[in-house]
């Protein structure tokens, strides 16, 4: 075994080195924990690490400093907010539902934590190998949702629960196309193993990757992906279920020290898990982008991919104005859902057309058209025009 | 294992027996919700460890991601979820005691006579995901079409029941009232 083996697999050299110390039978267990440890600790890290770069760069997008009083540039900002959080006051309000609302963070974080069990951040790096694993993230996924419900019906407070409806009505508008742009890479790699969609996407062509988001359906099916996750995750511009300007906080409003920091957790860990996702369902996985790349290790690659995501999330976040409700709807109901209804036809037919130059431009032709015409129809009612200030005289 | 049970079965029974006790008994009608998702993901572990992993999915993707959710949005939007204002036991609970063990007979009769003569012989199937896709696209794939045909009329339905009537004249529009 080379260097850059070694280096790739180190983790899994690791996992296998520590099971050694124990008895055969154990072994397997002991696997297991491990990686499940590896999972818990990283993310959570990653976590820590996101929240300065979100202060920081959401400072710089409005022009100012972010937080630079922790440590040097303010890095150490994460560990005074965990010391914060786990020494504030825990506050019930008197009239909640003590046990629902114990619970709700709770059963918000196991959920996101299951996600990941499914997710190859590197090769043989993958915690369970499941024949329906994409089914398993979506099925997880689902149930976060009677989390948020749980959370914003037990405090008792009317911006808890109005934010708790916006939060469920949105994220199941957008759940269906989530799941409907998924299923393109299921479509052409013939399986819902996340490990297998990955290894389909691993050749090169020349120097370039056959990563699926470089195909016209890819390509759609990634754009309308990322909508849907932001959507899921409750990121701005889709932030309605807890638009500090109208709600408070929406459904954690009532929360406080630890608890409120579980729901943050939750947030940020839903964003990786899904950001996770894209990148294997349409940016190859861990795989390197070029072919004169592959000596760097696979986790290494995922992981960066993971941050460009991270990065392009907070960038997001600076840059976009919230939705309104009505706007959210429509946008879900009449434009991605018949896109990612199209983007399915189209992958179909790409997969039949045969490997010609034809069907590059047919699929590229449906998608565009239907694009521009889906965009035409939609705005022809929104009388959008120059806007129009008005001050008070 | 506990006679002849294993450990992991006798978990997700009680599990999922006493979310469903408690779903029958609880007072709140939002507890009670929460108490069937319970059931539900307890249903849905009993499928997986049958190996049915399909089936275990589709069971938390639909009853704990939609079915828990249009429960509970029900609850809140008809009756306020608050203290129950009624009677803890209706009038009609002998006709109920009737019917659910009329229902649970016929149940257990079903169950006690589909067992097949030697258990021991029959090997378990090996059903897969791909397998179930391809028996839908194939062998099945008229009964699939007229389940989503089905399915895109509800919701049709649905958005044409919900959507306001601005064709009737105004004094007409207070009346409309449809969920």
């Amino acid at each position: 075994m080379n260097f850059s083996t070694r280096l790739d697999q180190i983790f899994v050299l690791l996992q296998h080195w520590i099971e050694g110390f124990f008895p055969h039978w154990l072994q397997p267990a002991v696997g297991a924990v491990v990686a499940v440890i590896a999972i818990v600790a990283t993310f959570p890290g990653i976590f820590a690490v996101t929240t300065v770069l979100e202060r920081k760069g959401l400072g710089r997008i409005q022009n100012r400093l972010g937080p630079n009083r922790v440590g040097p540039l303010g890095i150490l900002q994460p560990v005074a907010d965990g010391i914060k959080s786990l020494t504030k006051e825990d506050i019930v309000p008197r009239s909640a539902d003590a046990v629902v609302h114990f619970l709700a963070p709770v059963v918000l974080v196991v959920a996101i934590f299951l996600g990941y069990a499914v997710l190859p951040v590197g090769r043989n790096m993958v915690l369970m190998n499941m024949d329906a694993g994409l089914l398993f993230f979506f099925a997880i996924g689902a149930s976060t949702e009677l989390s948020i419900f749980m959370a914003g019906w037990s405090s008792r407070n009317k911006y808890s629960l109005l934010g708790a409806l916006r939060a469920v009505a949105q994220m199941i508008s957008y759940e269906v196309p989530l799941l409907l742009s998924s299923v393109v890479a299921v479509m052409i790699t013939g399986s819902l193993s996340t490990v297998k969609i990955v290894e389909a996407q691993s050749g090169f062509t020349g120097i370039f990757p056959h990563w699926y988001v470089f195909t016209p359906w890819g390509f759609a099916g990634f754009v309308l992906f990322v909508i849907a996750a932001l959507a899921e995750t409750n990121r701005s511009p889709f932030d309605l279920p807890e638009g500090e300007s109208e709600l408070v906080a929406g459904y954690f409003t009532e929360y406080s020290g630890f608890k409120f920091a579980l729901f943050f957790l939750g947030e940020y860990l839903g964003m990786f898990s899904i950001a996770g996702f894209a990148i294997t369902l349409f940016l190859g996985g861990w795989g390197a982008p070029f072919s004169f790349l592959g000596f760097v290790p696979s986790w290494a690659w995922f992981f960066l991919k993971l941050l460009a995501a991270i990065v392009f999330f907070i960038w997001l976040r600076g840059t976009l104005p919230r939705l309104r409700q009505d706007q959210l709807m429509n946008f879900a109901w009449k434009f991605m859902l018949p896109m990612t209804l199209l983007n399915l036809l189209v992958a179909g037919a790409w997969r039949f057309l045969g490997d010609g130059w034809s069907r590059w431009v047919i699929c590229s032709l449906v998608l565009l058209c239907a694009y521009v015409l889906l965009g035409r129809v939609l705005m022809r009612h929104q009388r959008l025009g120059p806007r129009s200030y008005r001050y008070a005289e | 294992m506990i006679f002849g049970i294993s450990i992991a079965f006798l978990l997700t029974a009680i599990l999922t027996v006493l979310g469903a006790l408690a779903a029958a008994l609880l007072k709140n009608l939002v507890h009670c919700a929460l108490s069937l998702t319970v059931t539900f993901a307890g249903l849905a572990l009993l499928y997986l460890q049958l190996g049915a992993q399909f089936a275990g999915f589709s069971q938390i993707l639909v009853y704990i991601g939609a079915v828990a959710i249009l429960v509970v949005f029900a609850i809140l939007l008809t009756r306020g979820a608050g203290i129950p204002e009624y009677r803890d036991f209706s009038s009609s609970w002998l006709a109920g005691l009737v019917i659910a063990a009329a229902v649970f007979a016929l149940l257990g009769w079903a169950v006690a006579r589909s067992f097949p003569a030697n258990i021991a012989a029959s090997a378990a199937p090996a059903v897969t995901v791909q397998s179930i896709g391809a028996a839908l696209m194939s062998t099945y794939v008229l009964p699939l079409e007229i389940v989503a045909v089905l399915l895109t009329v509800a919701l049709i339905g649905a958005v044409i029941v919900a959507m306001p009537e601005s064709r009737t004249p105004k004094s007409g529009a207070e009346a409309s009232g449809g969920k």
